[in-house]
């Protein structure tokens, strides 16, 4: 049995009880090498645990610059938001609560579980950004199941807010929230999911001074997620403004001049290669992408066959047609060829046993008459005694081929074809026939209309060449102001001296193509008392032989360009327009003409003190200028809108004071500059400088 | 009778043992406060004081009982314990809390009988093997001992409890071991064992899913931070955070933030050596060391081995729950619910632990009797 009657005797022997003493020993020495293990060797790393635990970090997010034109005019302003996010906590299982959540919050369950999956490998710490832009009663749910759902926690933050209708859109660019790609890419290093960064324009390249730095509070919550109290607070600090060199006027004419073409406009100072106005078409709107844009809506965006996010200004690289003529015209001087050059044109010549078309027949062409005629056989002639080895030499020299270094991201560098590049690429010999084509920029030359704008304008201005940018360089912190010019490489500055008679040729030239009257090629662009030079191009985009045998359509048009710089020479202006299948030259020499129209009307203006600019403005309600490209609306009677946005522009943003120009102003130039000398020439008299208001007497 | 009253006196009272474990109640009481401060169960260390007070007279009239005549009363006890123990399962007598069913509910008063079984089983395991002496058992000796304490176990386990179940085991492992079980058999006994709980674990009839999830997630806590596994993590946490001097009392921010699981009872070393870090920690664990040490001797002391073997039954049982609780505090065993004697918060297991103190006092009261 079991229970048997207690008896009394043997003692349990002491090597037992020794033994049971030495294995409690072993079993204390354990626990307290384990306790040594957690609290000596790894307090630190349980103590950075433990305030994990006990501190979530709230952030507090900093606003982004704002954006002014050249006169301190907003362009791109902010406005207050909310946003919710979702905090993970260890104990609250989220994916219990996720249909709710989904419910209040108008979200699509599935995009909810996705949002939550893509955050799963980020420290638990760290919200998730669920819905951004929440409306009223989406706040309210929240406030109001704040006990079952303590995860949700709302963050007050500031959204972008671009101008309607695209206006400078491409030049803006947009914001969105940082991609996993960008985040693996090192130059993104210190983003974390959920930030929001500049993906194009401005917005991009200048992203890291405008987006300030989130600060953040640490808020001390025990393990149901409630508050009991604050440790500190970071404050956010807030980023940069910057003033464009946008000109808001100039913009807004070149919008509406370019209506709804497809095509681009690009406006420069070419004497500091200041971005007055950019324009590409179509255009797109950037508030969409402020609050993340939907799929459908990124598709059409993306999908779209006329590209509407190529920034057309410096990424569409198309065959800069007779426009290179300036170049080939340069190249024939600087060799002595072009001066000693009397062609007659008969509608076209034989070279290498295939016949080349002009598109009239120009009679006795000399170099003076060749470019305001644009005679094709002329420079085929001119090209065929050249060579390709000299004009490619040439081109690459004044910027063909070759990015300008705008600081804006994707530029294209276009494309001067040689013999050496022929080879490299495709591996054949170049046939003499195609620097026929070349010579008039048709064949392989490609060009952006930006880089038409900077050569062309450097020819005119005796060969002084700019880097063109759109932000003012002296806002930024020095080592940003390297590292842009660093990080948007290109040909830049570069001065490449013209002999003077010749440059007066050429420039002479391009005045006589907007004579009215003479039956030039751009008679359109003509513009009472301005002196408005320039050069048409008309690009096909099909060989003749090609034409005649498909049906003529829109599409089967050539690409037409028109650079025009006022006045002639030292041009204070370059306008450069693309109009893609645009069929007839003068068409873009006429929008052309109606932005620098804008321009010397409001350089006018100011030179008789009728628009107001010189003293800075005190903080007034102005509101940016927004545009309504309508086509039919001409620039004259454009309704100018004032939003309602309190510009309150910073007192660094105020320091610009634009020098006016005046009627009496010469035109400033850089020191480094050499000034042109005024030697004698044909005419055996000293020319004047002639300002953009230089009038035939 | 009246000479042995003669003999028997507090000066034979084992003074010294009473005083550390005073200590360390006292350092429980405090902790318990802390652990408390902000919580709905602030005022449990005034409860523990009076559930002190109660395991102090429990000893006291215990230590007075010979233990002999506790012998004598064992298989009747022992027989009660089974009883109310399978009581306990009845839905109608049993009161069921937090899903399992250990209480019988008397009135106003909740009563664990599984609590005071581990008493009746050390003294009910004491004179089996005493009256067996100190000589080779036999297979059948063996298999009488199983018996006796598998019983009960077994209807713990169906309660489920299994942290109870294993005190248990303790009291047969000493009993075998001091009874006289030979290397043979032990080695025998473990293999079969190892095979049991192998196929006990992998046939997944004897273990609720839970419970299995609570054994495994202390290997890996990160494999289930919301579940079981975030109880052992925030307990690594708090000790480890504690470092070498700890970061003070009530200013533990794992027991105040409420992330640690009840910082007042079983997890109530972690919160002690979050805010009192590894010298606090180190202190309790001397004082645990230094109490079983002086119960072996009094077990050596003892005038017979009935004596001794109630005493080492009692050391088995607390080395085995400090084992377990301080093991699983710091990572090194499952979540298991065991509470840690004299000091986590708990009306059943400072009495049961005071009374089986009050028991080893007697033993030692004693020793001169023969």
């Amino acid at each position: 049995m079991v229970f048997d009657k207690v008896t009394r005797g043997e003692k349990l022997p002491s090597v037992k009880l020794a033994s049971v003493q030495y294995a409690i020993l072993l079993m204390m020495l354990a626990l307290a090498a384990g306790l040594w293990r957690l609290q000596v060797l790894g307090a630190d790393n349980f103590r950075v645990l433990a305030e994990q635990n006990r501190i979530r970090k709230v952030p507090i997010l900093a606003g982004r610059g704002k954006l002014f034109d050249r006169e301190n005019r907003l362009i791109v302003d902010n406005y207050p938001s909310v946003s919710c996010f979702l905090v993970r906590e260890q104990r609250h299982d989220v994916d219990v609560d996720l249909p709710l959540i989904a419910r209040g919050l108008h979200l699509d369950l599935d995009q909810l579980r996705a949002t939550l999956q893509r955050y799963r490998r980020a420290p638990g710490y760290q919200p998730i950004p669920i819905k951004q832009d929440i409306t009223a009663d989406e706040q309210a749910f929240i406030a109001a199941h704040s006990n079952e759902l303590p995860e949700l926690e709302t963050i007050d933050e500031e959204r972008r807010l671009y101008p309607r209708d695209g206006f400078a859109s491409h030049l803006i660019g947009y914001v969105g929230e940082v991609s996993e790609e960008m985040l693996n890419d090192p130059r993104y290093a210190a983003y974390e999911p959920g930030d929001v960064v500049g993906k194009s324009g401005v917005e991009e390249s200048y992203d890291q001074v405008l987006r300030g730095q989130d600060g953040s509070r640490d808020v001390v919550v025990d393990s149901h997620g409630r508050e009991v109290g604050y440790l500190r607070t970071q404050h956010a600090i807030p980023g940069q403004d910057l003033r464009l060199t946008i000109d808001n006027d100039l913009q807004r004419a070149a919008e509406l001049a370019l209506g709804n073409r497809d095509g681009a406009i690009v406006a420069m100072d070419p004497r500091n290669g200041e971005i007055l106005a950019l324009v590409s078409r179509p255009s797109f709107d950037p508030n969409a992408f402020a609050v993340r844009i939907d799929r459908a809506a990124w598709n059409k965006l993306v999908m779209d066959p006329s590209h509407p996010l190529l920034n057309k200004a410096i990424q569409a690289q198309l065959a800069p047609g007779s426009t290179f003529k300036i170049l080939m015209s340069v190249a024939g001087l600087e060799e002595g060829i072009a001066q000693n050059l009397h062609v007659y044109c008969n509608g076209g010549a034989d070279f290498y046993g295939h016949y080349y078309h002009c598109d009239a027949k120009h009679g006795a062409v000399d170099i003076h008459n060749a470019i305001p005629d644009s005679c094709d056989t002329f420079y085929y002639t001119l090209a065929d005694k050249l060579g390709i080895d000299r004009i490619a030499a040439y081109a690459q020299r004044f910027g063909y081929g070759q990015k300008t270094g705008i600081d804006l991201p994707g530029e294209q560098a276009g494309l001067m074809p040689s013999p050496q590049w022929l080879m490299k690429n495709y591996h054949r010999k170049w046939y003499a026939g195609e620097t026929i084509s070349v010579g008039i920029g048709q064949g392989a030359v490609e060009a952006t209309p930006l880089q038409l704008a900077r050569i062309i304008a450097g020819i005119a201005s005796d060969g002084h060449l700019v880097r063109p940018h759109v932000v003012f360089p002296d806002q930024l912190p020095p080592d940003f102001r390297h590292a842009i010019q660093d990080s948007f490489p290109g040909s830049g500055e570069a001065n490449i001296p013209i002999p003077p008679e010749d440059w007066i040729t050429i420039t002479d030239g391009m005045a006589q193509v907007t004579e009215p009257g003479a039956f030039h090629t751009a008679g359109s662009a003509h513009l009472d008392g301005i002196d408005l030079a320039g050069k048409t191009g008309t690009a096909q985009v099909m060989s003749h032989e090609a034409l005649s045998h498909v049906a003529k359509t829109r599409s089967t048009n050539p690409n037409v360009w028109f650079v025009g710089v006022t006045p002639r020479r030292n041009p204070e202006l370059v306008v450069a327009v693309l109009w893609q299948n645009g069929e007839f030259s003068y068409y873009p020499a006429r929008i052309g003409a109606k932005v620098v129209e804008a321009y010397v009307e409001k350089q006018r203006k100011l030179a008789h003190n009728l628009q107001p600019t010189k003293a800075p403005p005190p903080p007034v309600e102005v509101g940016a200028v927004w545009s309504v490209p309508d086509p039919q609306d001409s620039g004259r009677t454009t309704r100018i809108r004032a939003g309602h946005f309190f510009v309150n522009p910073g007192p660094g943003a105020l320091s610009d004071s634009r020098p006016v120009l005046s009627r009496k102003d010469t035109v400033n130039l850089p020191a480094h500059r050499p000034q042109p000398a005024p030697g004698p020439t044909t005419l055996g008299v000293a020319l004047p400088e002639l300002p953009w208001n230089w009038k035939k007497p | 009778m009246s000479q042995m009253r003669r003999f028997l006196s507090f000066r034979d009272f084992d003074w010294t043992l009473l005083g550390m474990v005073l200590l360390l109640c006292a350092l429980s009481v405090f902790e318990i406060y802390s652990a408390t401060l902000h919580t709905k169960y602030t005022g449990f260390h005034s409860k523990q004081v009076f559930w002190i007070a109660g395991g102090l007279v429990a000893m006291f009239v215990f230590s007075r009982i010979d233990y002999h005549r506790l012998l004598d009363w064992v298989p009747w006890a022992y027989g009660f314990c089974v009883l109310s123990l399978a009581a306990v399962l009845v839905p109608g007598i049993g009161h069921k809390a937090l899903g399992a069913r250990r209480w019988i509910k008397i009135g106003p008063l909740l009563f664990q009988p599984s609590e005071w079984v581990k008493v009746v089983l050390i003294l009910a395991v004491a004179r089996y093997f005493a009256n067996l002496g100190a000589k080779s058992l036999t297979w059948k000796e063996i298999f009488k001992a199983f018996a006796l304490v598998g019983v009960p176990m077994l209807l713990v386990l169906k309660q489920p409890d299994l942290g109870t179940t294993l005190t248990y085991a303790p009291i047969l492992f000493a009993g075998l071991f001091l009874g006289g079980i030979n290397w043979r058999q032990a080695a025998i006994l473990i293999t079969a064992g190892l095979v049991l709980v192998v196929g006990a674990w992998s046939s997944g009839k004897v273990l609720k899913p839970y419970q299995k999830a609570r054994l495994t997630s202390f290997i890996n806590p990160d494999s289930d931070p919301r579940g079981s596994g975030y109880q052992i993590r925030q307990s690594l946490i708090a000790v480890g955070s504690g470092g070498i001097w700890g970061k003070g009392a009530e200013k533990g921010t794992q027991t105040q933030g409420d992330f640690l699981p009840i910082p007042h009872a079983d997890f109530i070393f972690a919160a002690y050596s979050e805010e009192h870090g590894f010298v606090g920690a180190i202190f309790v664990l001397l004082l645990y060391f230094l109490i079983l040490m002086r119960l072996i001797q009094n077990a050596q002391t003892a005038a017979d081995l009935p004596g001794s073997l109630i005493i080492m039954g009692i050391v088995a049982v607390l080395t085995f729950q400090i084992a377990v609780n301080v093991g699983m505090v710091i990572g090194f065993m499952p979540v298991t619910g065991i509470p840690l004697p004299l000091m986590s918060y708990g009306g059943s297991s400072v009495l049961f632990t005071y009374l089986a103190l009050g028991v080893a006092m007697n033993v030692r009261m004693r020793r001169f009797v023969n």
